[in-house]
This record gives structure tokens, sequence and C-alpha cells, in this order.
């Protein structure tokens, strides 16, 4: 056990020899300098690595990007990826291997809050620069930290907002069915709020919460089938999280529930999620994100080329959370130029105040609060998988990672 | 004068066609709109009663209708494609799909069952009725009482007497809310109590009324809400049923922990995976690839079986706590074999036509196509277990050496043999309970994960060994779970289940079904 | 039970010179701190993060000590140690939460984050009198022991055994861990406590903090091996592997077996969660997912690579599997779950006794 600990840092350079045998491609000009390390902290195998390997790949697909347009401030880039396996004491763990050990520049990770939550103290101790691609609830800045995923406000209150609308069928009564988190926790308190603003009775408010994974939908669909049964127009808001959607959607697909009768919107499926369902009987249904894959434009054109061809699979899709990774990865780039540096305190600032033609269409601006300004865009599900926009925001909208339907937020340290 | 009225009258009646046909024409280019004015086309077009926007309003909300980059519409028809507004083939070239909305489909519902209310086809008619009765409208009384007067099969009947009376509830005329509020009250469904229950803030007058065909409505759906619960239970138990059938075989008669038991459920909905991928070029058999998969999921998973009791649980036999530390190896070795080889991602398994949708029992109690099929599968695989232990050789071999494996030997048993054969057929039925899962639950890596507990549970509730004990024991936690779940929600049910069975065993630690004899002190 | 496969304990010089390289491991994990504490271009420098790591694989190795206790000496296979693990480590987390005060985000006075968010108004009865240090240590103990007393009280009573056991334990963790993860428990549900600010005064997250909680997991562990062998080598200790052996027969010969395995089981779930009181401060977050099955059940494979029925060998478990963990899951990302479940495999088909018998049979 002793030699275990003592020869560990050959170790270390043996993970970072592993971490260059898995991008082999390195360009003859870079040798000069010392590359610039990408540090990868996403859930390879359990429950988490349904989602989070492609957003592994997408990272080293940006690297790769990168070191074809001649790397950043000259110097080459090179992934170091390890797995933390969807367990979260390990995530702290491997973030401090990533920073102290690795001594990565730049590090793009997490997927759920929890896992987030645990690599915050590590990078805040050891001055790190964590990217966050996903949706989240809001609540956290960290100056370690830029979060590229939506806030609350950019997702889950237009989504609602819209549900309420002629469009969106006048909806009086809401289901919001979640996975039992902090997350959907969040959302839908924050949604409460939103919805009593706009006359809404608690007694036209339906909450339910699951466990991760639940597989047995029968008795909730039911229940929101009795739920919509009382009058008035019914609407679900799904916050439900990762491989509970397909039994969920199978369910409410079985069950008959037609989009025009209770349609459902989910902040959580994107095309990924998709892939593993039949969407026929799901026409209609909605989900509420910053980026779909059916975006047209040349950005999004771009990007989609970039991953088919990276992936080797023509088939491939893309997601909102690849999507901001892809973005936060491309402002990363533009801020060490500018700032021509890659050390975290001459980044940080020049992050601040960003810009970039996103893939979703709109100019994503780097916000002060180290949040995007995102557009919001409502889409039905089809019948090929894909999610087609039927609204969305006429401009980019601001993050606020501190919602003000919190009332607690009001005496928050600051 | 009496000229100049005549010719004006005349000018009236050479009129009248003109302007209907003008609904349709002027109602059609608005399909090509924005989404509210799609959906007020819509409305305008199934209010004309014109036979010619059927067609056209069936392929906008088949997802069939085209309009080019001047916004004018196209309808496919044989190979071409034909303007609705002529009748005549047109050009459809750069043309895309018109896209809709839930508003856009809600009217496409109300306005297809107008226009079809009447149509020769009955199952157009029943969807039609339905589809009025979404809508409810005031304004399709007239249409609806037209149609009922005509109508002959007693289901469309009925639907259509519901559609009237969901429109005359929203009319103005009170004889008809009468009739209307007694109709929905015999009718007993939600939808009739959803529409009761508005109605009632409406019309404060007639109150009374409302809370009596409320209060039979509640009656029924109390007893249909009983059937379902106890249908879910079922359900639910089925599935552990299912998953725990293998388990029973292995851990129950051989004694093996198989901490991998999950992962071979895994394979089995991978193999349904396979075989749907392979037949999908093939059209006549696609329909079938289900039932097809069930021998490939057992072939798969008993293979893999066999393999693992040869290779390895062989040398541990006596000693079940190390077969269970090397297993659970094994299952994580075959988890990232899939990951590696088919991806992290969910897999798209499909249900085939005959097992989507839901089912209408007698009582109006409505239960889903595939966790149907999933009980009878569960059953159908039951029996099979019996049948096979019970009648066949492979069976009686099985129980001798179970009962006295020195002594199967020395009867020339080979006791290796079945050994192996045993435990690929536990694993075989994994695989199978795989095939039903594949129809529920995510195809991932992490597949198993999710049931190796709940079938452990489940066979040694019932009693290790006990085939009958395994299917009360699965049944019955299906239907405690299910009961529960409604009062202290999906977490806290189970965790009470589970706590349960754990009080349980310590009473009877041999499980609900227990061996007596000899080989229950072994 | 089946007949005893765990090695005899190793006699004579065998026996001395384990107990030198203990001596000798223990002294090295002892310099660690302090070689940390040289500049960082010295050759015997010790990084950071070794230490953090150290530190953590010390807590399991604590955790492995416990299930060998029960395990290889009284034939008690519990697959949900990591049930006792993660009841002491909520039980410091509680403590630990407490003590940040109004320094969270809402700036409550009491009410830790999460609860002021899910609307808590006051905190819940079985929240009171952690913010006490010495409450928080005792509870750590007392749960799970408790839980352990009262599992083990109906399970050993009514002769449940074997895998039996083995399957119960694990329903009870991962009853547990559903109900953690609710957030109606009151416990922070999934995101479980993070971000901790200070333990009796000292800021974590300091240099000087991971040294001070080192050497505590270490005497903890010097303390749990002392504990444990006093235990193995007392008369108790050779009834408890008796009991192991031939459970009816020492019944028949008028011990209490209910008793002695009773004893054992609430002593190294005390141990268990003592470890995981250590464990949640140095790693910095505390979650249901630590009652997850599969890490007790990897819990139980330490101690099996290693060597049951050795106290030595549990240790030499948990560093050598962990510290391979972390190496491979650097390394080998995507293939670091066939090399581990390849040496579970191994060690089971070709080393029942574990490492610590390839040096046995050396020795003979």
């Amino acid at each position: 056990m002793i030699s275990n600990a003592s020869r560990f840092t050959r170790r270390a350079t043996l993970g970072g020899l592993g971490a260059a045998l898995a991008l082999p491609y390195v360009k003859p000009s870079f040798a000069q300098s010392a590359p610039i390390k990408v540090g990868v902290l996403h859930s390879l195998s359990g429950t988490m690595a349904i989602s989070e390997t492609a957003l592994r790949d997408t990272v080293l697909m940006m690297v790769e990007y990168a070191n074809s347009k001649g790397g950043v401030l000259g110097r080459r880039l090179e992934a170091v990826v390890v797995d933390p396996a969807s367990n979260w004491p390990l995530f702290a763990e491997k973030a401090r291997e990533l920073l102290a050990v690795h001594k990565v520049d730049v590090t793009f990770g997490c997927w759920t809050s929890v896992s987030r939550k645990s690599v915050l103290p590590v990078f805040e101790e050891l001055n790190g620069l964590l990217f966050y691609p996903v949706q989240y609830e809001g609540e956290e800045e960290s100056k370690n930290i830029f979060y590229t995923g939506a806030a609350p406000n950019q997702q889950a209150i237009p989504a609602v907002e819209y549900l309420m609308s002629k469009d969106g069928g006048e909806a009086k009564r809401i289901a919001l069915l979640g996975t039992d988190y902090v997350y959907p926790r969040t959302t839908n308190r924050i949604l409460r709020g939103f919805l009593k603003s706009k006359g809404i009775a608690d007694a036209d408010i339906m909450e339910e919460y699951t466990p991760f994974g639940h597989s047995d939908w029968q008795g909730i669909v039911a229940r929101v089938k009795r739920f919509a049964g009382e009058g008035k127009k019914t609407a679900i808001v799904s916050t439900i999280n990762g491989d509970a959607n397909v039994p969920f959607y199978r369910e409410l697909g079985n069950q008959g529930i037609k989009a025009e009768d209770i349609p459902c919107v989910a902040f959580s499926v994107g095309e990924e999620e998709l892939a593993g369902i039949d969407t026929k009987p799901l026409v209609g249904h909605l989900a509420a994100w910053n980026y779909f894959m059916s975006t047209p434009g040349k950005p999004n054109e771009e990007f989609k080329a970039l991953w088919q061809s990276y992936i080797k699979n023509p088939k491939r899709v893309t997601n909102d959370p690849m999507e901001a990774t892809y973005t936060g990865f491309r402002m990363w780039m533009q801020a060490a130029e500018k700032a021509k540096s890659t050390a975290v305190a001459a980044v940080t600032p020049a992050l601040i105040g960003q810009k970039l033609m996103a893939p979703c269409g709109y100019e994503e601006e780097m916000l002060a609060n180290h949040h995007l300004s995102k557009p919001v865009l409502i889409g039905e599900i089809q019948a090929d998988g894909q999610i087609t926009t039927v609204w969305k925001t006429p401009d980019a909208v601001k993050a606020e990672n501190w919602s003000t339907y919190i009332p607690e937020n009001a005496n928050r340290r600051r | 004068m009496e000229k100049l009225i005549a010719g004006l009258l005349l000018l009236l009646v050479l009129a009248l066609p003109a302007r209907a046909q003008d609904a349709f024409t002027t109602a059609l280019p608005g399909l090509a709109g924005g989404f509210s004015e799609a959906a007020a086309a819509v409305e305008q077009l199934g209010a004309s009663a014109d036979p010619r926007a059927l067609p056209v309003l069936r392929a906008m909300a088949e997802g069939r209708l085209q309009k080019t980059p001047e916004g004018a519409l196209r309808v496919p028809q044989g190979d071409g494609f034909v303007d609705p507004a002529t009748g005549q083939p047109a050009d459809a070239a750069g043309a895309e799909t018109v896209r809709l909305n839930n508003r856009v489909r809600q009217a496409l519902r109300g306005a297809l069952g107008q226009l079809q209310i009447i149509s020769p086809d009955a199952g157009e008619r029943l969807a039609a009725a339905e589809g009025v009765f979404r809508s409810r409208s005031a304004a399709n009384v007239p249409l609806l009482e037209a149609a009922l007067a005509k109508e002959t099969v007693p289901r469309i009947r009925e639907q259509m007497e519901l559609a009237l009376a969901a429109s005359q509830l929203v009319g103005t005329e009170a004889e008809g809310k009468r009739s209307a509020i007694a109709r929905l009250g015999s009718a007993g469904t939600t939808e009739a109590r959803a529409l009761l229950i508005e109605a009632r803030i409406a019309n404060p007058d007639m109150a009374t009324a409302i809370d009596v065909s409320l209060a039979a409505i509640e009656q029924t759906l109390a007893i249909r809400r009983a059937a379902e619960t106890l249908f879910q239970g079922l359900s639910l138990g089925s599935v552990l049923l299912l998953a725990a059938l293998g388990l029973a075989v292995t851990f129950g008669v051989m004694g093996v922990i198989n901490m991998a038991h999950g992962e071979f459920v895994m394979l089995g909905a991978y193999a349904t995976f396979m075989v749907q991928e392979a037949c999908r070029g093939i059209p006549w058999l696609a329909p079938w690839s289900l039932p097809l998969a069930v021998p490939a999921a057992f072939l798969l998973a008993a293979a893999a079986g066999a393999i693992l009791e040869r290779g390895l649980i062989r040398h541990l036999y006596g000693r079940p706590l190390e077969t269970l530390l090397m297993t659970f190896g094994v299952g994580m070795i075959l988890q990232q074999a899939v990951r590696s080889i088919f991806g992290a991602q969910n897999r798209e398994v499909t249900s085939p036509a005959w097992m989507q949708g839901t089912m209408m029992l007698p009582g109006g109690i409505a239960v889903t196509q595939n966790r149907m099929w999933i009980i009878v599968f569960g059953i159908a695989v039951l029996l099979l277990v019996i049948a096979a232990i019970r009648y066949t050789r492979f069976g009686l071999e099985m129980r001798a050496v179970v009962q006295n494996r020195r002594i199967a030997a020395t009867m020339g048993i080979r006791t290796g043999r079945v050994d192996a054969l045993t435990f690929a057929f536990g694993s075989g039925i994994a695989g199978m309970a795989g095939v039903a899962l594949s129809q529920i639950d995510n195809v991932s890596p992490n597949l198993g994960t999710g049931y190796i507990i709940d079938s452990f549970m489940v066979v040694v509730f019932g009693g290790v060994g006990s085939l009958a004990g395994t299917l009360v024991g699965a049944l019955t936690l299906g239907v405690v779970n299910k009961v529960l779940e409604p009062y202290a929600g999906a977490v806290l049910a189970k965790v009470f289940v589970l706590v349960a069975i754990m009080l349980f065993i310590q009473r009877r630690p041999r499980g609900l079904f227990a061996l007596k004899g000899r080989a229950a002190e072994s | 039970m089946s007949a005893s496969l765990a090695a005899p304990a190793p006699a004579g010089a065998g026996r001395m010179t384990l107990r030198l390289v203990l001596i000798g491991a223990m002294l090295v994990l002892a310099m660690l701190p302090v070689l940390n504490r040289l500049p960082p271009d010295s050759a015997l420098h010790v990084s950071d993060f070794i230490v953090s790591i150290t530190g953590k694989w010390i807590t399991y190795a604590i955790l492995a000590l416990a299930i060998d206790l029960a395990w290889g000496y009284a034939g008690i296979l519990s697959l949900g140690h990591g049930a006792f693990f993660a009841l002491g480590g909520y039980a410091i987390g509680m403590h630990l939460m407490r003590l940040i005060g109004p320094r969270g985000v809402y700036g409550h006075p009491t009410l830790p984050d999460f609860m002021v968010f899910l609307g808590y108004r006051e905190l819940p009865w079985y929240w009171l009198g952690f913010e006490h240090f010495p409450f928080a240590i005792l509870m750590a103990m007392a749960v799970p022991g408790l839980l352990a007393g009262v599992v083990g009280y109906l399970a050993f009573r009514s002769r449940i055994t074997g895998v039996y056991l083995s399957i119960i334990t694990q329903a009870m963790t991962y009853a547990l861990m559903l109900a953690f993860f609710r957030n109606d428990m009151g416990f922070g549900g999934n995101n479980g406590f993070t971000d901790f600010k200070e333990l009796l005064g000292m800021p974590l997250n300091t240099p000087s903090a991971r040294s001070t909680l080192f050497y505590a997991s270490l005497l903890l562990l010097l303390g749990s091996l002392w504990v444990c062998g006093r235990v193995t080598r007392s008369k108790l200790g050779r009834v408890l592997v008796a009991i192991r052996d031939a459970e009816s027969r020492t019944r028949f010969l008028g011990y209490d077996v209910t008793q002695h395995k009773l004893f054992v089981f609430v002593l190294s779930a005390m141990i268990a969660g003592l470890a995981g009181a250590l464990y949640v401060p140095q790693v910095g977050i505390i979650n249901p997912g630590e009652f997850s099955p599969g890490n007790s059940i990897e819990a139980v494979i330490w101690v099996a690579v290693g060597g049951r029925g050795t106290l030595v060998g549990a240790l030499l478990g948990a560093f050598s599997v962990n510290a391979l963990k972390t190496w491979l899951t650097t390394v080998a990302p995507d293939l670091w779950l066939f090399a581990l479940g390849g040496l579970f495999v191994a060690v089971t088909l070709f080393l029942p006794r574990g490492l610590i018998g390839l040096f046995q049979k050396e020795r003979r």
C-alpha cells in the first residue's frame, strides 16, 4: 500500500499518457510548446453514462476541432479523460486529480447538480475553471464555474406561459411530475410561485415525485388522467430525469393521453432520450430547450456536420447539452485568445461579455453572473424523433440564476 | 319592378351555391398560414360541410399536406400532387410539409369529426363522434341529431349520444341540457365527469341535477379504479415474476447466487433489439419480430449462462458467498461489454401495433395492451418452467440431482451436464424476461440493475425452491405496492414493502412456501 | 454453512513478518502529511492529492476491517455495511451542516440551505443536538449500532444465516437508499450535504485540515485494529470462529450464538459508522448514493481480494483495490470495469484466501 502512494506520481504521468493515446492525432507544428490540457469530467459508466458519454465525445470533438484550427494561442490542446463513474465523491476526487495532478487549464464536465455541488469546493480551493453544460435549478454562482445551460427563467417559465397561451391550449390545471431531486423540486417551486401570480389556485396544481430510474408509471399516469377529469384544460409539466422518461412516455402513449387533450412539456427530454422510443404516439407533446437539432441556420449545420463526421455516424443526434458544451468551448477559446493566456485568473474576466453565434441560431453572450443569455424554444415532438420549434422568444433571454419567484432569494448573502 | 325583384331573386339563388363554394375556397389558403390562422381555417372548413375539404384536412392531419414556397397548397395523390383549390394535378417543387401544433390538431379533430360523421365507414364514424365529443360546440347539435337518426350500430350510437349530450350541455336550450346531464351521468367516464364539473359552474340553477349525475359517475369510477389498481398490481407482479423466475431456478433449485442475473435480463432485451433490427428490412416479418425475439433471447442468455456455469461457477459449488461476489464481477464485465458494443445510449425497441394503446375490458375497465400481454407472457413462461421441470427428462434429472447428487450420479445421470443445463435454463428465462422488459423499460446497459434486488426479495419471500411461492410472492408484492402507492407515494410504498418482507422473513425464514423435509435442511 | 476455507491465523515467523510489514506501512502512512510539507521540487514531496486520497482510503480500510470482523471471523456476510458507513457519514454531515450557520447562501441562522429552500420553518426534531461535535460522533456510532442491533437481533434470533442474511442486509441498505433519496426525509435528498465550511473550528479544504483528518483516520485505523485484534484473539474471538465454521455445533455446546453474533455485528457496524464519520469531511459530500447496494458489495470485495479472516488482509484489499480503481479510471476510463470485474472473478477463483494467501504460501 505504501508503494501505491509513492508511485502515484508515476502513475499520474501514465494517466496523461493514456489520455494522449485517446487522441493520437498530433500535428507536428505544435511540437515546441507544452500542450494546453483540457479536463473531461463526465461519467462513462454507471447510471449517468447514458447521458454523459455523448458530452465526453463532444469535448473530444472540440479538442480536435481546435487543433485543426491551429490550437489556442498557437498551442496544441490535449484532453485528459477520467471516469467518475456516476459516483459523487469520486467526482470530487477526480476533479482534484485533474487540477492537482494533471494541472488542466480548463475542465468540461458534470451533468447532475449533485456532481457539480460535489466538485464545486474543489474547483474553488484549487482555483480551477469548470464549464457546466446542463440546464439546472439555479440558486448558485461560483467564480470558478461557468454555466452554459439554461437557468429556470430560460426554460421553465416561458414553457408554462406557452401552455397557458391560446396556442398552447390555454391550460388552467397543471400536473407537475418530477424525479425527486433538487432540480425538479426547485423548478416546481418556482413554477408554483409563477402560477400563483397568474391566479391559479393550489387545488389546480398537482405535484408528484418519483425516484430515479422509476419504471412503473401506471399509477401516476392514471392519477394524472383522473386529475384532468376534474374539469378545466390540463397540462403536464415534466421534470422527469434521464432513464425514467422512456417508460413514462410509453405509458403516456399506451394510456392514450394525446397531446391535444393533455399536452406534456418536458425540460429534460431531448433528442438523445427520444432516440430510445417510438415517438409516433407522442407527436405533439412538447419540450422546452434552448436548442433543437432541427434548428435551421448555418451555425447549426456546421455543428451537426462537425459532430456527425467526428462520431462517424450520419444518424447520431445532437442535443441541447451538447450544444451548450460546444458554445462554452468556443467561448473559452475566444476568451483565451483575448486574454493571451489560459490562466484561470486571466481567462475568467475575458470570458464575461464573450459573444458567439450559437447553433441555436441566436447570438449568445456570457453574462457577469457566469450564465449565458439564451433563446427559449418550445418544440413539438415529431414522429421521426426530432423536435421542431413551434414557439420561440424574439431575442436571447438573460439568465436569472437567482429566481425572483423564490422569496428567500431576497435575503441571500451576496 | 317585378322583373327586377325576380331578377334579384334569381341572382340570389344563383349566388347561394357559389357562396357555399366560396366558404371552401376562401378558407383554404388559411391552412398555409400561421398556427392561429390555420386553426381558424380548419374550423371554417369543418363547418362548411363541403366534401372537398375532407381529403385536404385528412392529408393535413396525417402530415402529408404540402405547401409551396409561394404558399399554395398541394395534396399528394398517387405519385403526384393536386392543387386542392382546383382539383387539378399541380407541381409541388420545393414544397414542404404544413406544420401543426396542438391547437391546429385540436381543430382538425373537430373538423374531421364534423365531416366524417356521415361517412359510410363505421370506424370513421366512431372516430368522428369521438372527435365531435371532444370539440364540444353547440353548433354541432343539428349535425349530430341528423347523424343519430340514421345510425344503426349501437356502439357508434352511444358515442354519438354522448357527443350530442356534450354539445347540448354548452348550448342554450334548457331542455337539451337536462337530458344531456342525465345522459352523461349514465356514461360513467372521467370525460363525462369533467364536462359536468365545468357545467356545474356555468349553470348554478341545475346544480342538483348535475350532482346526482356526478354521484352516479363517482360510484362507477370507484369500482373501476379498484379494478384498475388491481390490474396495475398484477402487471407489476408479472414483471417481478418474470424477473424472478430465472432466479427461482438458479438460486432456488441450485442454490447459486447469481448477481449477474440482472445482466442476463439485459442481454435478453438487447437480443430483442438485435432481432428487431434484423427484421426491419423485411416488411412481412417486422410485426413478428417480438415473438421471434423470445427464442433468440432465451438462447443468447442460456448460452451466456452455460458459459458462466462451466467456466466459472462450477469451481465454486458449495461456496455460495464467493459465487455471489464473483458473479458481481461478471455483472460489471457484462455491463461494460454491452456498453462498449452498443453504446451507453438507450436502444429503440418498438412495440408492435397489437401491443400499443388501451384495451377496454367489460365494465369499461381500461387496461394497456402491452401490460396485458406481459401478464399473459409471464403466466406462459411460468407454465413452461413448470412443464419443463415436471414432464421432461431434463426436469426429472434436475430434480434427482437436487434431491441427492450422489445417488443421481450412481444412477447414471451426468450431474455436471445437468448443472450446466439447469443454470442455462434459468439464465434463458431471465433472457425471456428481458424481451418483456424491453417493452416497458429502457434498453440500456443498466437495465438489469433495477430488478436484481426485487427479484431476490420475491424468491426469498415466496420460499426458495418453490415456483408457486415465486408466483404468489411476485403477485402479492406487486399488488401491495400498487395499493399503497397512492397513499404513501411510489418511494415510500417500496420502502414499506421492503421492510415488511424483512420482518416477514424473520418470522418465517424459509418464506411463504417453505420446503419441508430433508431438502430444507441442506 | 460450508466448511471453513479461510486461513488459520498465520503462525510463528510468518506472523512476525506480517506484523513488521504492518508497522512499517503505518509509519510510511504517518509520514505522508509530513512529506507533503516539503517544498514541491523536493524528490520526496508528496502532493496534496495523494494526502487527500490516502486519507479517504484509510477510512475505506477501516470499513473493510469492520466487514472482515463480521465476515472473516463470525461468518456474517453483511451486504449492507455501506449503510452503517453512510449513517455515520450522515451524522457528521448533519454536524457540518449545522456549523455552516448563517454562512449559507440564504443566510438563515439555523436552517441549512436546502431546508430554507424546501420551505422548512424550523429544524426537524431529529436534527437537534447535532450542533455539538461530541453528540454527532456519539450518533455516528449509536445510530449504526442501533440499526445493526435491531436487524441483527431479528435475524440471528430466527437463525437467518448465510446468503439469506446477505440478501436481507442488502434489502436494508436498498430501502435506506430509497428513503434517503426522498427530499421529504429532511436529509437533503439526492444532493445530500455539501459545501462544508469547518470542523472543530478549523476550516476544511486546507492542507492543515487535511493532515489533521488524515491523522485522525490513521488513529482510528490503529484503534480499530487494536480492538479487532483484542476481540479476535480473546476467547470470544475463538467462539466466533467456531460459530463461523459450525454454528449448530457451537450452539449445542452451550454457547449463546445469537448474543455472540449480535455483539460482533453491532461492534462492526459502530466501527463502520465511525469510518463514515471521518470519510465525509475528507470527501466533502454525503449523499444517498453511499447507501447503494453496489457500494456495500464493493467493500466486501475489498476484503475478499485482500484475504478475509486476517485483519491485515482487509487493509491490503481496501488499499490495493481502491488504488487500482483510482488509477484505472484515469488511465483506461472505458475499460476499467473489465479490469476490476476481471480481478474480482480471478481472486475468488484462484485466490480463495485473497492476496494475503500469496504471502502465506511463500512462508510454508
